[in-house]
């Protein structure tokens, strides 16, 4: 086995392993901490998959600023009082089965898959440095590009007015609704 | 790097089973922000099996794919986080779901 093999076994156990502990752990400030090494164990994945460009965006922008964002709020809101699991979650059984069985299909498939030819553009093995990402950015995907841009502007103003203060600087007050409603 | 060192079938296989964990976190837990969390390990795994093709197909296509789901989720995030910060300011002071079945109050 390769070195890169190696790499790629144990960090994609490790995300796995992340994986479940994000959704398992209750309390939501551990989760965000499982998350982190999720986010990481995928970028070394990425290293592994010739994308190392893509690793540093990784580490960058969701290992660094989501998972921040994560923290900065679940610092802010969930401190008080604890939301458990559900717990009856049995007329769920035969979606997970047929679930299961889906993948097992899905994976003999792909391994069916891996010895077979496919037909390539090309011979070359692409490694996804900033430069040719950039070339592939900037030129066949331009629009797409300056939509994202316009997406990006657009979340920030939306998250601006969903975090802005009411007019006297007190919180938004929709209490004589809430009262109409619950009395 | 050699070029089939790790099979495409293993890389699915991870972005399988990450997805799978992403959505049992979404039906099961009932902390928005957890939720949240889920949701991003689905879309990491998406942007995993992106990375795979792109390094089976011999093109950069997938990875700046990938480049925009992280562009998109990381719009999705900002937005959401601050709809779950109103959501407590203005409603019940909780982050259940459960407690958030109005559209309307």
């Amino acid at each position: 086995m390769s070195a890169q093999a190696v790499l790629f076994t144990i960090f994609a156990a490790l995300a796995v392993v992340s994986g479940v502990l994000v959704i398992r752990l209750p309390n939501p400030i551990h989760s965000a901490l499982a998350l982190i090494g999720n986010l990481v164990s995928i970028a070394v994945l990425y290293y592994t998959l010739n994308a190392p460009f893509l690793m540093a965006v990784q580490l960058i922008v969701y290992a660094g600023a989501i998972v921040v964002l994560f923290l900065f709020v679940v610092m802010l809101l969930s401190s008080r009082g604890e939301v458990h699991a559900r717990k009856h979650l049995m007329w769920l059984a035969p979606a997970a089965w047929i679930g299961a069985l889906l993948t097992f299909l899905g994976a003999f498939a792909m391994i069916a898959m891996d010895g077979g030819r496919v037909a390539r553009p090309s011979d070359a093995v692409v490694v996804g440095d900033p430069a040719s990402i950039g070339v592939l950015l900037f030129g066949k995907y331009l629009l797409p590009f300056e939509a994202t841009s316009i997406l990006l502007l657009a979340a920030l103003v939306g998250a601006m007015y969903l975090g802005r203060r009411g007019e006297s600087g007190e919180v938004e007050d929709y209490g004589g609704a809430e009262e109409a409603n619950d009395g | 790097m050699g070029d089939m060192v790790v099979p495409l079938s293993r890389c699915l296989l991870v972005s399988a089973l990450l997805f799978s964990i992403g959505v049992v976190g979404v039906i099961t837990r009932r902390n928005t922000l957890v939720i949240y969390m889920s949701v991003e390990l689905m879309l990491n795994a998406v942007n995993l099996s992106l990375v795979a093709f792109s390094r089976h197909l011999h093109q950069l296509d997938g990875q700046v794919m990938a480049l925009f789901v992280m562009t998109v989720a990381a719009a999705e995030v900002s937005v959401g986080l601050g709809l779950i910060v109103a959501i407590f300011r203005n409603r019940e002071h909780t982050v259940d779901v459960d407690s958030m079945n109005v559209m309307k109050w």
